[in-house]
Parts: structure tokens; C-alpha cells; sequence
């Protein structure tokens, strides 16, 4: 079919099945959004371009589809640069489509240019510069393809400002033919003999997952696994929910700010199983006494990871959906008594958990913000989808909040970003339009991409906006307070933006809590108001995130919580 | 520390130069040479790096990292199997009538050739193992080097089998 590479670009993201874009128009993308006007795309106008990649990036966590962002040459990419270093640490499926400047003006610091390739190469799976009409179908099959196999990630596709002009005859291919990636990621099963002879030989064996295992949507094959073996497991941040937080077995989330529990199990396991978890300095402590009396084996898709921040005993290379089911099946056909074998050191884990749970001193006087994270979660069902910023309540909500099933906290685990959880949680929604979706945010992080609440009142994306309000930027006081001689150099808000009034002005509801008396009913109100509501609820200033494993610490190094010190 | 020599085949696209050297630099691996150049199939390249490495894991490092890039086709470790390893050296050197004499006779004991002579100067050629070039380098340097260009070091294993099948 004739047309132009425009009409191309939107007739390919339809032939993958795409149901929504998010983007930013400007000159390089104009007969792009010609198309998209045309052809009439669903397409959601951001307020800014990183609000259009995380969005796409907070779409693509939700459903395990891949996410389309559309930014424009120069300026208009570069902002899509967080977004894409944030989707690329937490192995999220991207496609970025960037206009660039026509082909003639590339390399000649024309108006509004920037090369993407150059600067996304360091933080995507892949990128492509197409200054040839023909290969645009080609290019756009091979980026979702490698955007959502294997270990998935995002990919940027640069397009110059004439390709979109440039008239083409169009067929989608069917198949993609790249020499060095096949996206099929079937390992050797001998492997997973040998750690199924590892549990054989386990007393004290403990499954440690995370995002990779969120990513695989193997969760359920997991839970077989401990079910049968009665083997207790701990996860990353971005494991929460794979396994239920209610499963007696499920030790809760470890590392800096992990729970006691996880922490001590690992340090006194025999056997770690890490299932998609890439042990980053933040759960691992000091790395040479992490989990010193264990044999490790590592199930990863991505040979780099294997002995990369840990050495590990023994490998599993392969997807998970290929290796989970067969470990699972060989565990089964056993004969042995794993449950009563492993009874004792269940038992004890377990009781680890009830020793030393998460807690924090109730105030009467006050809300404390765990206490409001254990609200919510009482007034949400389990397809709640929650989003989180950056900081203080990201650990408490990781802490509080439990998960019941997988993909349902939209966090940034990797890189940390700040901001990116309102427009996250407003590509959560769009994908997910039937889940409640609940994001938690500081004063700090909120200010960051706050213009985004725009985007959810045009759009009427219903997405609830809880900001913890503490005045401070909250975990760098507590740094501050804890390695910094109380310095709070450039940390204390105590801001005068009036989150209601600015809620209200973009045409979001807004309310505010401010005593402890008002918290569940004024929640409840908030929570049933039909469209996008903020609600600013007022904490203390002073409350750190414990247990908290300070840097260069083992992690049986707890700093615990108050009512156990 | 210890050398490997890896030859990379790379898919011949605009932009896989910049991934891999990219990559090289984040990861933070050390490279003593990188010398990329056409093969015998025409969509493909070959990249021949000389890593320098701690131990064998951070030898599995750079290779598994490299081997995600989507651009690289394949990846040998050529320092582990039999194999040829060559550079190629250019020696601009000062040659005097009283030096002369004595330059040719370094070149010729080094099997090296004279590819340029002007009145004042000479330019030297020679192909070998990098030991081999490091020594000519090192005798060479009694006289007034003007200038050297290396390649780096390429290489082949022997028999009949390519990379692209090992």
C-alpha cells in the first residue's frame, strides 16, 4: 500500500496492536501527528515529554504490553531522557519514537537538533536512527520485538523529519531476522538439575525473587513451588506481589529497608535461590557477607547478570516462563519430604516475622504516614494498582502496603526517579481502566512532574493522588539526621504551594487531612469521588524509615525500629 | 592483569561502533586496542579488542555484556584457542646519512621494510606480534622518533574453521 512514512509509523503501531500513545507534538513530528489527526490514533497530550515516557513506561509495568511515547527532535527527546534511563533500570518493554531533523541538517547543529542516538545509547536495549523511508516497517517490528522479549527494555527509534514525508510502498514484515538476537531464550536444562539437587540438598533454602519474575509473570508457577516444598521466600521492591504479602511463608521485602526477618534468612539460609533479581547494592548490604553460609544459584534471562554483583554457585540462563515450569515439574516428580525437612527453619523465619515486624509508634496527636499507607490499603481491594514516587514513602508503602498480586506497585526501583509517579500512575490507569489506582507521593516528589495533574483532569484519568506531606524532602533529612549531624542542608520544604488550591486549578478535586479523627472517613470520600482526586495529608516532619541497614553494613546490621530498640 | 584478544562480528550498520565503544566505556572494562574493519561478508563486521582483565568473571563480564548488544553477531575469545595475532606498525623515524646505515640494518634484522625515505627521514613498516612491534619500537627509540601509528592488534585461528562457526 502506498503512503507516506508517517501513515507508516501509526499503521505499524497498529499492526502491534497498540491501543494508545503518549507524546508531545513539535516541528520534527508534525506530518507524524498529521497522521495520527488523520487516521485518528488514540493519542494522550501530556504536559511535558518526561510526563508522556513515564506514563508510557507506568502503562507498560501495569499491562506487560509495551509502552509508545512520541517526542519531538531536540529539546522534546532529550526530555525523554530520565524516562528512558528509568524504564532501562527496571527492564521495562519501550518504544520511543523521537522526531529528528531532516536528513540534510543531521550533524550540522541545525535548530532543535540533538543526537539521540548518542545520548540514549548508554540507557537503552537498542536505538535506531532511520534517515530511509524503507526501512521504517523493518526498524519498527525489530524495536517492539526487542523491546519485549527476552529481557525486556526500551528502544529508541530517531526519525528524520523527511522519513515522515517520504512516500513508501507499505507491507508489515511478518517475521524479524536479526543475526545476533533471536529473542528466544530457552537454556540448558542440565542446569536446573543441578539446583534441583541443590534443594535436595538444602536444610535451610530460601527463594529470593524479584522484578525479573514480575516481568515473566511466573509468579504463580513460583507459588506452586513453595507450596509443595514449604520453602520460605523474600523479595526485592520489585518482586512485591508475586507472591501474596498474606502467605504465611512470604518474609516481605528485604535489604536497606527490608524487614528483619528477610534480612536474617538470608544471612542464615543455606541455599538462596535469586529468581530474577540482579542483587543491587540496595538489598545485598556488604557485598562479601551477603549470604555467607549459602550456596547461591542465580535464575536469570540475562547471562551479564550472572556473577555480576555476587558470585553465584551455580546458573540457571534462561527465561523464566522456560525455567520455572520445568524446575517446577522435575521438584514434583520427588518423592522426598521437603515440607517436613524444611519444617524447622520454616518455622523459625516465620517467627523472625512476628519478633521484629515492621511497626512504628502511634501518635494520637498525629497521623503517622505508615499508619495512613495501612489505610489505604485497608480501604483498597487487591487489583489496586499503587504508584509510588521516590523517597521516605516509597519504603513505607514497600513496607505497609500489601500486595497481593503481581504488577500492581508501579514503583522506580533502579534509578530512583523522583517525579515519576503521577504521570506512572496516569498511564496505569489508561491501561488498566478497571483497577483503582492509588499513587503515594511526598511534597518533594509530587512538585517534580505536578503539571501532570493537567493532564489527568483533561483527560479525566481517574487516579487518586495521596501526597504524604512532611515539609521535607524525607529520606535525605533522615540521612541527614542520621550520618550529617542533623545538617538539613537545602531539605526542609516548608513550602507554601497550597496542594489543594493547585489540585483545584487544574481541575482535579482536592482535600486535605489534617488530624488523625478525619483520616479514614475523609479518605473514604476522597477514594469514591468519581474522577482524578489529590488528597494532601498532613504528617510530621520527624520519622525515619527503619529498619534501615546503613551503607557498608551487613544486613543482620539493622538499625530496628523504635518499639523493639 | 591479563590480555584476550576477542573478535567481534557486528552487524555493518551506522552506529554500531558507537554500542560497543559506548559500552566499553560505562561498564568501565579496559581496552588496549580496538581495530574494526570489513569482512568477507559484506553486511558484517569484525571488531578485535584486546582486554585487559582482573579474572576469568570479569572476562564473562565483558563478553556477556558485549554479547547483548542486538548489533553483535558473535563473540570469540581468540586468546584461547590457537591462533594468529598480528599489528601493524608505522615508524617514522629521523635518518641521518651517519643513521641511516644502522636504521637498515634494524629493519632488516627485524624482517620490517622501508616504505618512505626522504632526505631527513625514513618510514618504517612492519607486521608482527605485539611483543615484536613493542621491540622494534623499543630499539628504534635510540634514534629520533618522529611519529608511530599502530593498529592494533587483528587476529585468525588456525585451521579451517572461521569465528563465525567456532
Amino acid at each position: 500500500m502506498r503512503m507516506n512514512g508517517a501513515q507508516a509509523v501509526i499503521e505499524s503501531l497498529k499492526k502491534e496492536e497498540v491501543d494508545v500513545v503518549f507524546g508531545y507534538p513539535g516541528g520534527a513530528v508534525l506530518t507524524l501527528y498529521d497522521a495520527v489527526y488523520k487516521m485518528g490514533f488514540r493519542h494522550i497530550l501530556t504536559k511535558h515529554e518526561q510526563g508522556a515516557v513515564h506514563a508510557a513506561d507506568g502503562y507498560a509495568r501495569a499491562t506487560g504490553k509495551v509502552g509508545v511515547c512520541i517526542a519531538t527532535s531536540g529539546p522534546g527527546a532529550t526530555n525523554l531522557v530520565t524516562g528512558i534511563a528509568t524504564a532501562n533500570m527496571d527492564s521495562i518493554p519501550l518504544v520511543c519514537i523521537t522526531g529528528q531533523v531532516g536528513t540534510s541538517f543531521i550533524g550540522k547543529d541545525s535548530f532543535q537538533e540533538a543526537d539521540m542516538c548518542g545520548i540514549t545509547t548508554p540507557i537503552t536495549k537498542h536505538n535506531y536512527l532511520v534517515k530511509n523511508v524503507e526501512e521504517l516497517p523493518r526498524v519498527i517490528k525489530e524495536a517492539f520485538f526487542i523491546a519485549r522479549t527476552g529481557r525486556p527494555g526500551p528502544v529508541v527509534i530517531d526519525i528524520a523529519k523527511d522519513v515522515f514525508a517520504a512516500e513508501l510502498n507499505y507491507t508489515y514484515p511478518t517475521s524479524v531476522n536479526l543475526k545476533g538476537y533471536k529473542g528466544d531464550f530457552n537454556g540448558n536444562e542440565a542446569e536446573i538439575e543441578v539446583a534441583v539437587e541443590a534443594v535436595k540438598a538444602a536444610k535451610r533454602p530460601l527463594f529470593f525473587i524479584g522484578g525479573g519474575l514480575t516481568l515473566a509473570d511466573m509468579g504463580a508457577e513460583l507459588q506452586k513451588i513453595i507450596e509443595q516444598t514449604g520453602i520460605p521466600v523474600t523479595t526485592t521492591l520489585m518482586g512485591l506481589g508475586c507472591i501474596p504479602a498474606s502467605y504465611d511463608g512470604n518474609l516481605g521485602m528485604a535489604g536497606m529497608h527490608g524487614s528483619y526477618a528477610s534480612n536474617m534468612a538470608i544471612m542464615e539460609c543455606d541455599l538462596l535461590m535469586g529468581i530474577g533479581v540482579r542483587f543491587d547494592d540496595r538489598v545485598t548490604g556488604v557485598i562479601a557477607e551477603f549470604a555467607p553460609q549459602a550456596k547461591i544459584i542465580q535464575f536469570d534471562v540475562d547471562p551479564a547478570e550472572i556473577n555480576k554483583n555476587i558470585p553465584v554457585d551455580y546458573k540457571v540462563v534462561g527465561d523464566l516462563r522456560w525455567s520455572l515450569p520445568i524446575f517446577s515439574r522435575k521438584i514434583k516428580s520427588l518423592s522426598d519430604d521437603f515440607k517436613g525437612r524444611f519444617s524447622a527453619w520454616r518455622i523459625y523465619v516465620i517467627g523472625l516475622c512476628s519478633k521484629v515486624p515492621f511497626s512504628y509508634k502511634h501518635d494520637t496527636d498525629c497521623i503517622m504516614p505508615q499508619q495512613l499507607i495501612e489505610k489505604v490499603n485497608e480501604l483498597t481491594d487487591v487489583d489496586t494498582i499503587v504508584v509510588t514516587d521516590v523517597g521516605q514513602h516509597q519504603m513505607w508503602t514497600a513496607q505497609f502496603y500489601k500486595f497481593g498480586k503481581a504488577r500492581k506497585l508501579l514503583t522506580s526501583g533502579g534509578l530512583g526517579t523522583m517525579g515519576y509517579g503521577l504521570p506512572a500512575a496516569l498511564g496505569a490507569k489508561l491501561g488498566r481502566q478497571n483497577n483503582t489506582v492509588v499513587l503515594f507521593t511526598g511534597d518533594g516528589s509530587i512538585m517534580m512532574n505536578c503539571q501532570e495533574m493537567a493532564t489527568a483532569a483533561d483527560y479525566d484519568i481517574d487516579v487518586k493522588i495521596i501526597v504524604l506531606h512532611n515539609h521535607v524532602l524525607g529520606m535525605v533529612t533522615q540521612w541527614q539526621r542520621m550520618f550529617y549531624g542533623k545538617r538539613y542542608s537545602q531539605s526542609r520544604l516548608n513550602g507554601k504551594t497550597d496542594f489543594v488550591k493547585l489540585a483545584e486549578a487544574m481541575g482535579v478535586a482536592g482535600y486535605r487531612i489534617n488530624e488523625p479523627a478525619e483520616l479514614e472517613l475523609i479518605l473514604q470520600e476522597a477514594l469514591s469521588h468519581k474522577g482524578p482526586a489529590l488528597i494532601d495529608v498532613m504528617l510530621p516532619e520527624v520519622e525515619d524509615v527503619l529498619p534501615m541497614v546503613p551503607g557498608g553494613n551487613r544486613l543482620d546490621q539493622m538499625v530496628l525500629g523504635r518499639d523493639v530498640q | 592483569m591479563k590480555k584476550y584478544l576477542l573478535a567481534v562480528l557486528v552487524d555493518n550498520k551506522p552506529g554500531v561502533l558507537t554500542h560497543v565503544a559506548g559500552l566499553i566505556s560505562r561498564r568501565a572494562f579496559n581496552i588496549e586496542s580496538i581495530a574494526a574493519g570489513y569482512t568477507e561478508e559484506v553486511d558484517v563486521t569484525r571488531i578485535n579488542i584486546v582486554v585487559s582483565v582482573d579474572d576469568q568473571l570479569e572476562l564473562d563480564q565483558v563478553v556477556n555484556q558485549l554479547s547483548k548488544l542486538i548489533d553483535v553477531i558473535k563473540i570469540v575469545n581468540l586468546s584461547e584457542v590457537d591462533s594468529i595475532k598480528r599489528e601493524l606498525v608505522m615508524i617514522k623515524l629521523k635518518a641521518t646519512p651517519q643513521t641511516r646505515a644502522d636504521i637498515i640494518n634494524v629493519v632488516n634484522i627485524f624482517r620490517a621494510k622501508i616504505v618512505d625515505v626522504n632526505r631527513e627521514n625514513v618510514v618504517i613498516e612492519l607486521t608482527g606480534e605485539q611483543s615484536k612491534i613493542d621491540a622494534i619500537c623499543e630499539v628504534l627509540a635510540e634514534y629520533e622518533i618522529i611519529e608511530i601509528a599502530r593498529t592494533g592488534a587483528i587476529a585468525l585461528s588456525r585451521g579451517p574453521i572461521p569465528a563465525k562457526n567456532a
